[in-house]
């Protein structure tokens, strides 16, 4: 497992640039250009069960859901960071990818750490140091749950029909 | 107990007599905006569409606004796709190529109404605060499931409470005011947070408001919010909405707020936000004489009429530098007319503007006038961020219409008052 390390406002520019929002839907074709204007060896080093450690205010910025349907796909373990902007964590949430908010964690991570999560049990450890993360409620876990708000959204249309 | 906009809001729309900080509800918004994007949101549900249909044909409002004209035929084929699913579910509001930039086209046509929600797959949904509406961004696969089913949560955020005491004094402008505030509580400053602005509002116009508003998510808020006042009904009656379509909602005079700022207008001064956050704010005077090779002046944040104006006063008899590109792009169909018809399009024109279509254009660094490597633009724009305008080593600084008419001038940023 590598840990990527990132600062703070790290926008949806960085992640997954504008240019390619109209052309690039299907996780296919984002996963290349993932983190492109950020990190140029991300895409091509990224592996499944990689985390990413960032500071405050992570998925800033546009609307666009490419960087957390690619990062999903790549198989990102989740992202450790000290806060998310509102739409990139609903995005998250909507495609269920486990974001962890925990400043101290961040503070605590060095080059070289080792990270562990649990995610049923709310903890993120650092070098051996234990932090706890606020779970998500009931009913918004239950949208992770199913694999994501569009499976979510099936189960409870089941049956349902043009009428 | 006393209730903030946004609790009142979400309590009308969830059915419940109030709701607290923190807690989910379901709301069903009056609207869902999706622009480009809408074909990539329909591809996701193709199949679902066709079991169970959409659920309101009057929820959508679709605008195509982001690469328009189409770019490639990769573009073409989005539109087309886009077209077709309007055609086939009877969707009732859409606005093709041309017509304007959707969080202009949204307020314009009459979609906004106070006191109700709508979301969009679009960061700056968060426009129609302008006129007292929960408005808010969110992606598109939310935005496809609302599609299917016409609901979605929201948790009540906390509020934070900006008053705004006075009047601009000549040269300075709401985008000065908006940047001058994200600069001073940080791009996170108002995360997951609710934002209302107080005091002197009847001084802002609409146009005013909607570019303070637009900017709401570059400080990290959900929704940021303007009260109802003669001023809005006004502007709203000229849109085709009358004041019996809507309840407007306003917060309680006791509400509780996480946090209280207020901003002394006439104290302010012209401001950019440099390269790469929007954060990044200083005076103009900071960065008197940096060389620029492009401006902007269009786009969601300010691309209206009035501001159309502001840099045609500027530039009026003027010539722009010759080794800058003035980009104009009209906010939509309606402003490009009524610009044309007073003249402020000729006099900009004459000034050496290059014109474009309405739309978002290169804002998002899609098309019409991506940066080359070491390039600096001058943009009305809302995000400075690395790679914004479609290269990575260009950069952009973000000021307002009238900063922008005199730094084209002279191709170097320029205090605006100098201009006056």
């Amino acid at each position: 497992m590598k840990i990527w390390k990132y600062g703070d406002d790290i926008n949806t520019d960085m992640l997954f640039p504008g240019k390619y929002t109209y052309t690039c839907a299907t996780p296919d074709e984002i996963k290349p250009h993932l983190l492109e204007d950020l990190d140029a060896t991300f895409a091509q080093a990224v592996q499944a069960g990689d985390v990413l450690v960032a500071g405050r205010n992570f998925g800033c910025g546009s609307s666009r859901e490419q960087p957390v349907v690619g990062l999903k796909a790549v198989g990102v373990a989740a992202i450790v960071a000290k806060g998310f902007a509102r739409i990139f964590y609903r995005a998250a949430i909507n495609q269920g990818l486990l974001l962890i908010e925990c400043a101290e964690a961040v503070d605590a991570y060095k080059d070289g750490s080792t990270v562990s999560i649990d995610a049923a049990g709310g903890k993120v450890s650092v070098d051996g140091k234990t932090y706890s993360f606020p779970k998500l409620p009931p009913e918004i876990m239950a949208i992770c749950d199913a694999g994501g708000l569009l499976e979510y959204t099936r189960k409870k249309l089941k049956g349902r029909k043009v009428g | 107990m006393a209730q903030t906009f946004a609790q009142k809001v979400l309590a009308r729309s969830a059915g419940r007599p109030q709701v607290a900080v923190g807690q989910i509800v379901t709301v069903k918004p009056a609207h869902l905006l999706t622009h480009d994007n809408t074909s990539a949101i329909v591809g996701k549900i193709d199949k679902d569409l066709a079991e169970v249909g959409l659920v309101r044909r009057d929820l959508p409002i679709i605008v195509l606004d982001h690469v328009v004209p189409a770019l490639d035929e990769k573009t073409a084929r989005g539109h087309a796709k886009v077209r077709k699913f309007v055609e086939k579910y009877g969707v009732e509001n859409f606005y093709d190529v041309g017509e304007g930039i959707c969080h202009q086209i949204v307020v314009e046509k009459g979609h906004a109404k106070p006191g109700t929600i709508i979301v969009g797959s679009d960061s700056h949904t968060c426009s129609y605060g302008a006129v007292g509406c929960f408005a808010t961004g969110i992606d598109r696969t939310e935005a496809a499931a609302l599609l299917l089913t016409g609901e979605t949560w929201l948790k009540v955020p906390p509020t934070i409470k900006i008053t705004l005491r006075g009047q601009f004094t000549p040269g300075v402008s709401a985008k000065d005011l908006v940047l001058r505030i994200i600069g001073d509580i940080g791009a996170d400053g108002a995360d997951y947070a609710a934002v209302e602005f107080h005091g002197d509002v009847k001084n802002l116009s609409i146009e005013e408001r909607f570019t303070i508003a637009n900017m709401g998510v570059e400080m990290g808020a959900k929704i940021a919010v303007f009260p109802v006042d003669e001023r809005t009904v006004e502007y709203l009656f000229s849109a085709g909405v009358k004041r019996d379509q809507y309840q407007a909602l306003w917060a309680d005079p006791d509400a509780e707020y996480a946090r209280e700022l207020t901003y002394d207008l006439a104290e302010l001064e012209p401001v950019v936000a440099a390269p790469h956050t929007v954060d990044n704010v200083f005076p103009v005077s900071k960065f008197a004489g940096q060389k620029i090779s492009q401006c902007l002046l269009g786009t969601c944040t300010n691309g209206r009429l009035s501001d159309l104006r502001e840099a045609a006063a500027v530039l009026k008899g003027r010539r722009i530098s010759k080794k800058v590109r003035f980009l104009v792009l009209p906010a939509s169909r309606s402003v490009y007319d009524e610009a044309l018809t007073d003249g402020t399009l000729l006099t900009l024109l004459k000034a050496g503007a290059t014109i474009l279509p309405p739309g978002c254009g290169p804002c998002l660094g899609a098309h019409q006038g991506v940066l080359a490597p070491g390039e600096v633009c001058l943009s009305t724009s809302n995000r400075n961020f690395k790679g914004r305008m479609g290269c990575k080593e260009g950069e952009v600084y973000l000021a307002s219409p009238a900063t922008v008419a005199a730094s084209a001038i002279h191709g170097v940023i320029t205090d605006p008052r100098k201009e006056l």
